[in-house]
This record gives structure tokens, sequence and C-alpha cells, in this order.
């Protein structure tokens, strides 16, 4: 049994595509987290699942039946809005009751479901105000409280934590994660925030450019990068990504020249590899360390302290740029030349069509 | 700076407003009251005959006329106006080209002065060449009087003023129904309220204060009714149409009785407020409740 289904959805606005060929098929009790830039299509892809956006083509399962033919309302699905969208003439409880109330559910029963979703969120105080009386804290918990409330079997929430403070998010971050262990449901996160996609979701859904980039585990998606694209957003600061060559030679494992010259060996099997055409490969910044003996020169033109570790921004020869990391207590200023020592172990190879190949996994 | 100057500069800045507010308002107003205690013409003679005027006014059949007039035409085009309004308002409430127009449409009415819309009025109703008229000669059908049948006259008039007030009422609504977010709406879709619920319990909620401010505001305009009467039927058939405004013009100013025609003034004035004053108790008594 999977829970939802997409398959081949595609949307476009007018002459802009929005959306082509994006397939997805949830377990069920995922957490999935939509990641990617402003403009990616993620709002559109969950409103479509809500049935707020119709689909030029594709389908939308939940649980096998077919829901994108369905009203909102009748889909099985419960929607927490970045703006709230609280009612701002009900009182909290007729905001969590409103939809009950519309399914013809039992007065005593909508009450018991108020009630316990309000002690869970701790709004029970506030359940006879009206939303503006609230924070905005208190009003995201009404939202997530009318959400919880109809027992959907999909809880789809659109960047739930952007309208808080740090405090607030971390902790709102925890009750989501409580929530999904305590709910029978899936849910979709959508997000541009990476620490939030990699401590929640199960799975990290990638997208860009009209298209699901990548969908896998955090530290899939993190360590084993679909694309450029992958690489490059998802891992703060971002992966380094230097034009490399292949050194022809016996080895399994596949060993690098870079431009300025040096070489590096990596763990992707040679086997793979395109036969020719430029490469590039990726580097995390904990792979390459400041070291006097190292392989690499580097002129500094950026030094990040960040207390445990210092990240240091530099260019090679050629004249790529790199990012190294040093010891916390690191002396390196701005304009030194310092010696790098790449460990190619956990370095990336990305092929002319971006696509990446990595270390053999274990 | 000391404080006495500083209490005085704000005047300053409210003086200009409130100079005109009390010369063109204000003190016409003292005025009007005192002209009431008062038998006065318009060569300036005064004769102090103290509650006099209200006295003879309160026994007068035809003020009574006027003012049960006055109440049917307000309760004839003020609540149809409303929900005109608002259900105009909720169908054009889209961002399409024709919803623009006929905006644009209704709209239109309320830019129109008071004797154009009386003539073109006049050109549907008169029995004898209107518009409604010729239909009704077309499909065998006698002419309808509806300017000098006792029991049509308001109605027409009232239809008249509808369709002359329409626009504003319309356009605040409008407004009201643009300021809702659209998330209010996707979260009841998502809740599954059906075009009804939504109605009833999310957008008209919404707007209740711009209802409302419509409903006031047409209220205390339609008590004051005047022009379309006047032009129209000039409150005929002997008096069947006649509003007070209407007979206060006939007092002051065509039998020249200015002291009992400013009596007849200041009781619309006090029926106005009052009228107003009961409004807004029932809407902030059950703001209270609610
Ligand atoms: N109603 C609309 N009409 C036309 N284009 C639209 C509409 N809604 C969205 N778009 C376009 O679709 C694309 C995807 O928008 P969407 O809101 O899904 O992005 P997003 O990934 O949610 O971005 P963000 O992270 O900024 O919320 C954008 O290029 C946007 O301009
Ligand atoms: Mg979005």
């Amino acid at each position: 049994m999977t829970s939802l289904e997409l398959s081949n959805v595609r949307k476009s606005y007018g002459q802009t595509a929005v959306l082509d060929g994006v397939s997805l098929n949830m377990e069920p009790k995922e957490f999935v987290a939509f990641l990617g830039p402003s403009g990616s299509g993620k709002s559109t892809l969950l409103r479509i699942i809500a049935g707020l956006e119709t689909l030029d083509e594709g389908e939308v399962r939940l649980e096998g039946r077919r829901i994108d033919t369905l009203p909102p309302g009748e889909r099985g699905v419960a929607m927490v809005f970045q703006h709230y969208a609280l009612y701002p003439h009900m009182s909290v409880r007729e905001n969590m009751s409103f939809g009950l109330r519309n399914a013809g559910m039992p007065r005593d029963e909508i009450e018991a479901r108020v009630v316990q979703a309000a002690g869970v969120l701790e709004i029970e105080p506030h359940l006879d105000k009206k939303p503006g009386q609230l924070s905005g804290g208190q009003r995201q918990r009404v939202a997530i409280g009318r959400a919880i409330v109809k027992q959907p079997r999909l809880f789809l929430l659109d960047e739930p934590l952007s309208n808080l403070d740090a405090a607030l998010r971390m902790r709102t971050r925890v009750e989501l994660a409580q929530l999904r262990r305590r709910a029978d449901a899936a849910f979709i996160i959508v997000t541009h925030d990476q620490a939030e996609a990699m401590t929640l979701a199960d799975r990290i859904v990638v997208m860009n450019d009209r298209r699901i980039q990548q969908i896998g585990a955090p530290m899939e998606v993190y360590s084993r990068p679909a694309n450029v694209f992958v690489a490059r957003f998802v891992g703060s600061p971002a992966m380094t990504l230097l034009p490399a060559t292949l050194v022809p030679g016996g080895d399994a494992f596949a060993r690098i020249r870079l431009g300025d010259g040096s070489e590096v060996d990596t763990r992707v099997p040679r086997d793979g590899l395109p036969a020719d055409g430029p490469l590039q490969l990726g580097l995390r910044p904990e792979s390459v360390r400041v070291a006097a003996d190292g392989t690499a020169q580097a002129e500094v033109e950026l030094v990040e302290r960040l207390g445990e570790r210092t990240l240091v921004y530099g260019r090679l020869a050629d004249g790529a740029a790199i990012t190294a990391e040093d010891e916390g207590n690191s002396r390196i200023r701005l304009g030194d030349k310092v010696g790098l020592r790449i460990d190619g172990t956990a370095a990336h190879i990305f092929g002319p069509d971006g696509a990446g190949h990595h270390a053999a996994a274990g | 700076m000391n404080r006495t100057t500083r209490r005085y500069e704000g005047f300053l800045f409210v003086g200009p407003f409130l100079f005109l507010y009390a010369f063109l308002l204000i003190y016409p107003l003292i005025l009007g009251i005192g002209i009431s205690f008062h038998r006065a013409d318009p060569f300036g003679g005064r004769l102090w005959v103290g509650l006099d005027n209200y006295a003879r006014l309160l026994a007068d059949p035809i003020f009574w006329q006027a003012v049960v007039n006055t109440f049917k035409l307000t309760l004839m085009i003020v609540p149809p106006l409303t929900i005109l309004a608002l259900a105009l308002a909720l169908a054009l409430n889209r961002a399409t080209r024709s919803a623009a127009i006929f905006r644009g449409i209704f709209f239109s009415s309320s830019v129109l002065s008071v004797t154009i819309v009386t003539l073109i009025w006049r050109f549907i109703l008169t029995p004898d060449a209107g518009l409604i008229a010729k239909i009704l000669h077309a499909m065998g059908r006698d002419p309808i009087p509806f300017l000098s049948d006792p029991h049509l006259t308001i109605p027409a008039l009232a239809i008249a003023t509808i369709w002359w007030c329409l626009g504003l009422p319309m356009m605040l609504v409008l407004a009201g129904l643009q300021q809702i977010p659209p998330d209010v709406y996707e979260a009841a879709a998502l809740d599954g309220a059906g075009r009804w619920t939504t109605l009833w319990r999310i957008t008209l909620p919404s707007i209740r204060r711009t209802l409302i401010l419509v409903v006031m505001m047409q209220t205390a305009a339609q008590l004051q009714i005047f022009g379309q009467a006047q032009l129209l039927t000039a409150g005929g058939p002997s008096g069947a149409s006649r509003p007070i405004v209407l007979l206060i013009y006939e007092i002051a100013f065509g039998r020249w009785e200015l002291g009992y025609g400013a009596a007849a003034a200041e009781l619309l004035f006090m029926l106005v407020l009052a009228v107003t004053l009961v409004q807004y108790w029932a809407v902030t008594r059950r703001e209270a409740e609610a």
C-alpha cells in the first residue's frame, strides 16, 4: 500500500511550464520534504495535491484512490498555510471545528476532537479568542490544530515555520516531529530550509527547473547528489566544483587532474564515468583541509570563523574557487597562500551532462 | 515652548476645517432651530411663537402622510438596494475584462444627475408613450399608470432610486470583498465548505462592517429623498408620494412659511438621528455579544 502517488504531473500557466513530468511515490506515514529554490514549483505541486490548483496532465492518488478529480474537501488531505489563513471572524474553537461541521459530524465528537487537539497544542486557554488576539506562534498552532482535528490521511504544510522567530521555529519543528509520530498519516512539508528538511523528513524531494532533481533520504541527498544542481543546493557552504580531467591509467578508481595540475585519487569507479568530455570534481569543505604539506596551493579570499572550525574560501592557481576547512583557532588571514590537502575518498565526479558519480557505497 | 502655546498649536491644523464646519453646518443648524420657533417670512418678518410650529406639525395629517411616505420609500429602497449591490458585487468580483466592463456600466448610473435620472425613468414609465407602455401595447395590454396611481407611485420612485443609487454601494461591497485574503477561501475549500456555506460563514461575516456602513448611509440618505419625487411625481397624486423633504420645500419655498418649514426640517433631523442611533445601537450590541 502506498500513500501518495504522483504520476507524470504536468502544469503550466499559459506559456510558462511550472511542473513537467513529476512523479513520486510515498510510503504510508512517510514524511517528505519538498526542497528547492524560490519559484521551483513546490507550492504549485502542493496545491495540486490539495486540489487548489488543477493539473494539466497526470494523476494524483492517495491510498489507491484517485483524488485529482475530487474537490479539495473530499480528498482526505489537510493543509497548513504559510500565512495561517485562519477565519478572522471565528473563534479558535470555530476555526478548528468548521471543517468537521461541514462534514456533518456530531457536535459532541467535534468538541471532543477540538479539545483533544487544543490540549496537545497547548492552546486550550485561547479556544474562545479570535485569531486577531493571538500571537504568530499561537496562530500557527491553531492552523496546525485545524488540520489535526480532521484526521487527514495526508498533511500538507507550506513553509509552516517561515513566519516564526528562530526559537519558536525550533520548538515547532520538534512539535511537528512529535505530531508525525502520533498521527496515522503521511506528511509533505514545503521548505526553503535545508536544516528543516534534513531533520524532519524521511525523504527529501529536491526540485528545480520544473522537475524533481532527486528523491532520497537526507544523507543520501547530501552524500550522493544526483547532479550538479543538488550538489550545489544541498549543504552549506555549498560544495566546491572544480573543472577536472580524467587521468588515463590502470586503477579501478578514477584519478583526476585539476586545472592547476595537481592530481587527486578518488574512490569513484572508473567504469561508470563518461569516456570523454569535461568533468567536474565535487568536494565538500570537510574533504579539503588546510595543511602546510598540501598538494594544491590556494590564495585566501575570505575567512569565516565559526568557532569550532574555520571556513577558508580561496582560489587555486588556475583561478578556480575552492572552500576548505581549518581548525577553529586557525591563524589564516586574507591574502595568505596556503597548502590544501584534498581527501579524494569522499570526492564526487560530475559528468558533462551534470550527472553525479560517487564513491562505491560501503 | 510653553504648554499653552503647544495646546493651541493643534487648533491651527484643524482650524480651517473647524471654521468651515461651524460656519456651514453648525451655524445654519442653530439658525434653523431659532427660525423654527418663529413665524417667519423671507423678508425678515419674525414673530416668536414658541413651540407652536411643532404642535401644528404634529397635528398636521399632511406631515404624517409625508412621514409615512418617507418610511415606505426608505424601506422599499434600502433592503433591495443592499441585496442588489451585494449580489452584483459578488458576481463582478473577478479579474476578467467583462467583469470590469460591467462594473463600469453599473456604476455609471451614479454619476448622472437626478434630473437626467428622472428623465430616463419618465421615458420608461409614462403611461402615454413610455417604454413599458409601448411594450404592453405591443402585447395588446393597457398601459400601467405608474406615475399617477397612488399605489404605484412609491414603488416607481423606489425603483428609479435603486437604479440611480446602486453604483456606490456596489463599489463599497466590492472593495470589502477584495479585502478578504484568497487563502481564507482556499482553507474553506479544504474544510469542505460548499458555495452557500462559504457565502454565509466566510464572505458575509468578512464584509459585515461594509454592509452595515452601506445600510446606515443609505438609510440616512433615503430618509432625505427629494429630487426624484419632485421631478417624477411632484409628490402626487394628492401627496401620495410626497416625502418629508419635498413637504419642507413646499412649505418653505412654496408657501414661504419659513418657520413652519424649519420646524419640519428639525423634526426630520431628529428622525434621521434617531434612526441612525438605533441602527448603531443594534449593531454594537450584537458586536459585544459576538
Ligand atoms: N497563478 C499563477 N500564474 C502564473 N504563474 C504562476 C502562478 N502561480 C505560480 N506561478 C509561477 O509558477 C512558478 C512556481 O511557483 P511556486 O509558487 O510553486 O514556487 P515555489 O517553489 O513555491 O516558490 P517559493 O519558494 O518562492 O514559495 C513560479 O515561477 C511562479 O511565477
Ligand atoms: Mg511557495
